[in-house]
């Protein structure tokens, strides 16, 4: 704005200093843009491009372009699409429904506990150190039927021992890997929420008081639409890493038994490298992008529309 | 007033118990939250024997570190069990710490550059561009992974370090420059402007003037990419084949689908995992917060 100003107001002294100065904001962008379009753009275009194909690993050299009919044979042929998509969609709503709620209540907790704040947010924070993975693996081994730290508490409450089949089972498995998701990703809300509390003026709250508003009206009133824009970040963070999941049930139960506990993740890695359909792969990874887009945008837009509310003015 | 004063006082009583009750619930989840990496730690130093009996044994009847000197491949008296063979612990380790590091300082000095481009200045496409870089982010990893398992083996980077590093680089840049877009907003834009009237140039402004302000959020920025660095397996499994450039998270899995019954050398191993990770965040604790919810604060 100030260069357009100054270029027509004042002779031009130094042009080349001019013209350096003028770019140097797109230049301080392009290094970002380049490595982000070289090993996310390029590759994903390729993938698209492979899932218009028959491409598989064996038949790496004769590959036909068929058009959208790996989509359709997923969406309309396939049997297990349907399943797994709609569990994925149960997952995701339950795991961020959940998390958000308990986020709140831990953040409201450890907002208004009186000692210990600072010892409890590590404690808390603890979970978000650890690798997916990781958190697969433990998980894993707690809910072991045999050895697993849950069948040997409940022995230890009930005194008898329990073989509780907890990731053979389908429907228990689902509890198990949600259960898991859960202890992954809450801290983390439960952490920007509280620092949302504890940023919330007190004026408001004490002009409720005097009026006599109950707590309940004041959570509901005063609390919550504050606390929307941190709302919105965590949802927002949360949702670039909901496919950290994958990592999770890949380990736990890989998407079985007998892809009972498969979501759209595990299933691209079945296709595409346990099934010899590579380009089936593709096409379901498309999709796991288009979720993953939808849902993103639809997390994200409310943050860029709080940030950016004085850019887009114009 | 006098009417006033009960109420208040009645009310006052009535808040010390629910505030012992909230600090009560409160330690109770925590503890919930915290038992699993406690219970992790105790079976890293029990008795083998131990994690398999029933009944199950709850407090180690002694300190056995021999999982550990197992993984370092010290002699022990419970010899190398079930391990087949010395894992290359050290060469993980260095992967793994190789690949965070460079990769995170990359993701930082790109992603602060952008970060601050797209706080101080309007220009076409912007919005564009900023949409484009968060759905890149967006893409799962597993999505991302298949073709660049092709395209990686065509360009000679599959099972390289450098492969490694422009990926997470990649994969860093967008949360970097969100994350410091927010922090340069929390500037404010006179400081820049009057720097600039002072005869600095753009680029002598932002390095000395907005930069040295944002610090707090670059060390925010570079503690999340470092995490997810470290600790990303998606992409790792895939790019990385062998010892060569493998990190821990694929190692850990390779470690476990070989010896599924030695649990106590998995524990083992994610202590040494968790360590860098408990360091790095402890650091720089405040920092991650105040750079998480700056966005939010100064939205």
């Amino acid at each position: 704005m100030t260069d357009a100003i100054s270029s027509k107001t004042l002779p031009r002294r130094k042009p080349s200093f001019q013209f350096s100065e003028k770019h140097l904001p797109i230049a301080m962008v392009m290094p970002s843009l380049i490595i982000i379009l070289l090993v996310v753009g390029v590759p994903m275009a390729y993938s698209l491009y492979l899932s218009f194909t028959d491409f598989t690993f064996t038949t790496a050299k004769n590959v036909h372009f068929i058009g959208l009919e790996n989509y359709y044979t997923l969406l309309f042929k396939d049997e297990l699409f349907w399943p797994v998509f709609g569990r994925t969609i149960l997952f995701t709503t339950i795991a961020v429904n959940v998390e958000f709620l308990l986020g709140l209540g831990i953040a409201q907790l450890m907002a208004r506990a009186v000692r210990g704040q600072s010892l409890a947010r590590t404690l808390m924070m603890m979970p978000m150190m650890f690798a997916p993975i990781l958190i697969g693996l433990q998980f894993k081994w707690f809910f072991n039927a045999e050895i697993g730290l849950v069948n040997n508490i409940l022995y230890a409450i009930t005194g008898q021992q329990q073989n509780i089949p907890w990731l053979i089972d389908g429907k228990l498995g689902f509890i198990t890997l949600l259960v898991a998701e859960i202890w992954m990703s809450t801290p983390f809300m439960a952490i920007i929420l509280e620092a949302g509390l504890l940023s919330l003026p007190t004026d408001p709250f004490e002009a409720a008081d005097i009026d006599g508003a109950s707590g309940w009206q004041k959570f509901q009133l005063i609390t919550l639409p504050l606390l929307m824009p941190f709302v919105y970040t965590a949802m927002a963070i949360r949702s670039l890493d909901i496919a950290r999941a994958y990592d999770v049930v890949n380990i736990m139960t890989g998407g079985g038994p007998g892809n009972r506990t498969e979501l759209m993740w595990t299933y691209v890695n079945r296709l595409a490298f346990g099934g010899q359909q590579f380009a089936m792969g593709t096409a379901m990874s498309y999709i796991t992008v288009i979720f993953s887009f939808i849902f993103t945008y639809m997390l994200f837009q409310n943050v860029l529309k709080s940030r950016w509310a004085g850019d887009m003015e114009e | 007033m006098s009417t006033e004063t009960t109420p208040l006082k009645k009310r006052h009583r009535r808040d010390r118990w629910t505030n012992l009750a909230s600090d009560v619930a409160l330690w109770v989840i925590m503890l919930i939250f915290f038992l699993p990496v406690f219970w992790i730690i105790l079976t890293s130093v029990r008795d083998r024997t131990e994690i398999t009996s029933f009944p199950p044994v709850w407090i180690p009847t002694g300190l056995n570190i021999d999982s550990y000197l197992i993984l370092f491949g010290f002699p022990t008296p419970e010899g190398a069990f079930d391990m087949g063979g010395a894992i290359p612990l050290a060469k993980y380790a260095t992967n793994s710490s190789v690949i965070a590091l460079v990769s995170t300082f990359f993701a930082l000095v790109f992603g602060t550059l952008a970060g601050y481009v797209f706080s101080r200045f309007k220009f076409k496409g912007k919005n564009g561009i900023y949409l484009g870089m968060m759905l890149a982010r967006a893409i799962p990893g597993i999505a991302l992974s298949l073709p660049l398992f092709i395209v990686f083996a065509r360009t000679g980077l599959s099972d390289t370090i450098q492969g490694m590093i422009i990926t997470y680089t990649a994969l860093n840049i967008p949360f970097t420059t969100w994350l410091m877009d927010g922090f340069f907003r929390a500037i404010p834009k006179e400081l820049d402007e009057a720097a600039r009237i002072d005869g600095c140039s753009l680029w002598q402004a932002f390095l000395n003037i907005s930069l040295p302000l944002a610090l707090p959020g670059v060390a925010a920025a570079g503690i999340f990419a470092f995490l997810t660095s470290w600790n990303e397996f998606a992409l790792a499994s895939i790019i990385t084949r062998t010892a060569h450039s493998r990190t821990f998270p694929p190692a850990l899995l390779e470690f476990t689908s070989s010896f599924v019954s030695d649990w106590r050398g998995m524990t083992a191993l994610s202590v040494l995992m968790l360590i860098p990770a408990v360091i790095f965040v402890a650091l720089v604790q405040r920092q991650l917060l105040e750079g998480l919810t700056s966005g939010a604060t100064k939205g």
